[in-house]
C-alpha cells in the first residue's frame, strides 16, 4: 500500500494490457516459453531461492528453532540498560524478556507466511469474482462493479486496512481480512481488463457464433487466457501482504497475544530498546525484507517472462 | 476542459458516498456502540444513554444515516479521549506538520529521481542503468519503517548529526502563527527556529521519500526510454540540433507526462499515509497521532482522521487528474 500502488489504476490496466496478449502465436506455448525464460533469468532464480528459504523455514519452524520461543531464559540478566547479546546457546542473543531471539525469528516466519498467503488468497478469490462478473458479463453489471472497485481503490491502502482491522477487532483474522480488502480492487480491475481484451478476440467471437453458451465461453475460453496478469499480481501481492501485515502489527493492530512471535510486533517492541539493543529491531526487519524481496523479484521476473514485449 | 472537470467532480460523489457509508457502519459496529466510542471507556451508563438519546439511535437506520451525514458535514467528529479536545482541532493542529514532511519527501524524490531516471535511460544497458533498476526495486521492497529505523539509528542515535524525533527542539520556544514550523521561523525572523525545524524534517523526509524516489526513477527511466526511440527524436538528431535542446524540448517534455501523474499520486499517498514513518520518528503529525489513537482505542479520532485524510487523498487525486488534462490535451477527449 505504501508506494507500490503508483497510479494504481493506470498500473493495473497496463499490466492487464501487457500480459494478456492472446494465446500462442508461434508454435511454442506461452507458458512453456515463459518458464524457459524464467529459468535463465538470474533475478527469477534469486527470487525463487529467497522464497524457498522463507517457505522452508516457516514449514519446519518448530523443528528448526533451537529453543522454546516463549521461555524467559535470561530474564534475570536483563537490565534497563543491558540486554544480553550473542552467546553460547543464544546465537542472536535474547530479547527484552530474555527469550531466545533466533527461535522467535524462526517461528515468526510462520505468522508472516500464514497472513501473507491467506490474505492474498482471500483477496484473489473475491477480486477474481468481481473481475469475472464485470469482465465476463459486461454492461450494467460491469459499470456497477467497477464503480464499487474504484471507490475501494480511491481510499489509501493503509487507512483502509486500519479501518477494516479496527472494525473486526484485535486478532490475526482481522489483519488477514484487512489486507485482503486492500487487494480485492486490484485483482478485480486487473482481471476485468484482461478479460475485456479477450472477449472480443477471434476465438471468443467464433465460439459465440457457433452458439457455445456464454458461461462456457467465459470459463472455458476467456478466463484461462486472462489469468496470467493475475498470477503475476498475486506473486507481487504476497510481498505487499507480508510488509502490510508487519506494518499493521507494528501499529499494534495484530494479535493481542504477544507471546506468539511475529516480526511486526517484535519490531514494535524493540522500538523501546533502540539505544540499548538496536539488533532487536534489525533482525525482524531483515527477515521482512528477505521474505518480501523474494516474492517481489519472482513476481517482476514472471511479469517480464509473460510480457511479449520482452520475447526474443 | 470545463466538461472534463465537471465530469471528474461528479465522479467524486459516489466515492464520498461510499466512504461515508463505510464509516457509518464502522461507527455502529464499535464495541459499546457510538456512545461509548465518542465518550470513551470511562463514560457511565447514564451518559451513554443520554448520547444515544441525543443521537436518536432508536430511529430508523435511514434517519440515523442522515443525521450522521449532517454531523460529518459540519466537521463534528466528537472529542478525542486522549486530549479531551475536538477531533477537528486536533487534526488541523497536526496537519501542517504532515504537509511539511510530505513536501520535503517529494522534493527529495523529484530532485534525485528525475536526473537518475534520465541518466539510466540515456545509458541504457550500462552499469548505472542496471544499478538504478536494482536500487529502485530494493527501494520499493524495503518496508518504510525499516528504512526509518536505519536512518534514525545511524544518523540520530549513533552519529548524532541530525535530530531523530519531534518537529522542533522544545527548548527553542518559537512562536507558531501558521503551524508550518519552517515557514513560521522565516515569517517571525527566528531563523534558528526555521533551520531547526528544517533539520527535523531531514531524516523522516528521506525515509518517507525513498519509495516515491524509487518509483519516480523507474517511471522516468521507462518513459524516457519510450520517447528516445520515437521518430521525432531521431529527426531532431539528424537535423543536427544541440543535445541540450533535444533533451529539453523533445525528450523531457514528452517523457514528463507519466512522471507528473506519478508525482501527484505519490503526494496524495504521502499526505494520507505517513503513519509508519511519523511513528518511528515521533514526528507529531497526523500519522503519529493515528498510531497513538490505535494504542489508546481513541475511536473518535480514528474515525475523523481517516475520513478527512481519505477526502484529502481523493481531492489531491482529482487535482492530479485535472492537471493532467491541462498538460495533455489527449486525456480530455477520452
Amino acid at each position: 500500500m505504501t508506494g507500490i500502488d503508483l497510479g494504481k489504476k493506470e498500473r493495473i490496466d497496463r499490466l492487464a494490457e501487457l500480459t494478456a496478449t492472446g494465446p500462442d502465436q508461434g508454435g511454442v506455448s506461452l507458458t512453456r516459453d515463459a518458464l524457459r525464460r524464467l529459468r535463465r533469468n538470474p533475478v527469477a532464480l534469486l527470487g525463487a531461492f529467497l522464497v524457498f528459504i522463507f517457505v522452508f523455514v516457516a514449514a519446519f519452524a518448530p523443528l528448526l528453532a533451537p529453543k522454546d520461543p516463549r521461555t524467559l531464559y535470561l530474564l534475570r540478566e536483563v537490565r534497563p540498560n543491558f540486554i544480553p547479546g550473542s552467546r553460547e546457546g543464544f546465537p542472536l542473543g535474547v530479547d527484552n524478556l530474555g527469550r531466545d531471539e533466533l527461535s522467535r525469528l524462526i517461528l515468526g516466519s510462520q505468522q508472516s507466511l500464514l497472513i501473507g498467503v491467506v490474505s492474498t488468497i482471500m483477496g484473489l478469490v473475491v477480486g477474481m469474482g468481481f473481475g469475472i462478473l464485470a469482465g465476463g458479463l459486461g454492461g450494467k453489471i460491469d459499470t456497477v462493479v467497477m464503480r464499487l472497485v474504484d471507490i475501494m481503490l480511491s481510499i489509501p491502502g493503509l487507512l483502509m486496512a486500519i479501518t477494516v482491522a479496527l472494525l473486526l477487532g484485535f486478532n490475526q483474522f482481522s489483519i488477514m481480512v484487512a489486507i485482503a480488502v486492500t487487494q480485492v480492487p486490484i485483482f478485480a480491475r486487473l482481471l476485468r481488463g484482461s478479460m475485456l481484451a479477450q472477449r472480443n478476440s477471434d476465438y471468443a467471437v467464433a465460439s459465440r457464433c457457433l452458439g457455445v453458451p456464454q458461461r462456457k465461453i467465459i470459463f472455458g475460453h476467456v478466463l484461462p487466457n486472462s489469468v496470467s496478469p493475475v498470477i503475476v499480481q498475486a506473486t507481487l501481492s504476497l510481498a505487499t501482504a507480508i510488509i502490510e501485515a508487519a506494518a499493521l502489527s507494528f501499529l499494534g493492530l495484530g494479535n493481542a497475544d504477544r507471546a506468539i512471535p511475529e516480526w511486526g510486533s517484535m519490531l514494535a517492541e524493540a522500538q523501546d530498546f533502540l539505544t540499548v539493543a538496536p539488533r532487536l529491531a534489525f533482525y525482524p526487519c531483515i527477515c521482512i525484507v528477505i521474505a518480501a524481496l523474494g516474492f517481489t523479484l519472482l513476481g517482476e521476473a514472471l511479469r517480464e517472462a509473460l510480457d511479449p514485449k520482452f520475447r526474443r | 476542459m470545463l466538461r472534463f472537470i465537471a465530469r471528474r467532480l461528479l465522479q467524486l460523489i459516489p466515492i464520498l458516498f461510499g466512504l461515508s457509508i463505510l464509516l457509518f457502519v464502522w461507527l455502529r459496529q464499535l464495541p459499546g456502540g457510538p456512545g461509548r466510542a465518542l465518550l470513551g471507556e470511562r463514560a457511565t451508563a447514564e451518559q451513554i444513554e443520554a448520547i444515544n438519546e441525543q443521537l436518536g439511535l432508536n430511529d430508523s437506520i435511514f434517519v440515523q444515516y442522515w443525521r450522521f451525514l449532517s454531523r460529518v458535514l459540519q466537521f463534528n467528529f466528537g472529542t478525542s479521549i486522549q486530549t479531551g479536545r475536538p477531533v477537528t482541532t486536533e487534526f488541523f493542529q497536526r496537519f501542517p506538520g504532515t504537509v511539511e514532511l510530505t513536501l520535503f519527501a517529494i522534493a527529495f524524490a523529484i530532485i534525485l529521481g528525475i536526473p537518475l531516471g534520465y541518466l539510466a535511460a540515456r545509458r541504457h544497458g550500462s552499469f548505472l542503468d542496471s544499478a538504478s533498476v536494482v536500487a529502485s526495486l530494493l527501494g520499493v521492497t524495503i518496508p518504510v519503517f525499516f528504512l526509518a529505523y536505519l536512518l534514525r539509528f545511524g544518523f540520530a542515535v549513533e552519529l548524532g548529526w541530525l535530530p531523530g524525533s519531534g518537529r522542533q527542539d522544545v527548548r527553542l520556544d518559537a512562536t507558531h502563527p501558521t503551524g508550518f514550523f519552517v515557514l513560521d521561523g522565516v515569517l517571525t525572523r527566528e531563523y534558528d527556529a526555521a533551520l531547526d525545524a528544517f533539520l527535523h524534517l531531514v531524516l523522516p523526509g528521506i525515509a518517507l521519500g525513498t519509495i516515491p524516489l524509487a518509483i519516480i526513477v523507474r517511471i522516468t527511466r521507462a518513459s524516457v526510454l519510450d520517447v528516445i526511440n520515437e521518430d521525432y527524436v531521431r529527426t531532431a538528431e539528424s537535423k543536427g540540433l544541440a543535445t541540450s535542446t533535444i533533451r529539453r524540448r523533445h525528450i523531457l517534455r514528452n517523457a514528463m507526462l507519466p512522471v507528473a501523474t506519478t508525482i501527484g499520486l505519490q503526494t496524495g499517498l504521502l499526505l494520507s499515509g505517513a503513519v509508519l514513518t511519523e511513528t518511528v520518528f515521533a514526528f507529531g503529525g497526523v500519522g503519529s497521532f493515528i498510531a497513538d489513537a490505535i494504542g489508546q482505542r481513541d475511536y473518535a479520532v480514528l474515525q475523523g482522521f481517516i475520513l478527512i485524510l481519505a477526502v484529502v487523498y481523493v481531492l489531491v487525486n482529482l487535482l492530479v487528474d485535472i492537471s493532467y488534462g491541462l498538460i495533455d490535451p489527449r486525456v480530455r477527449v477520452r
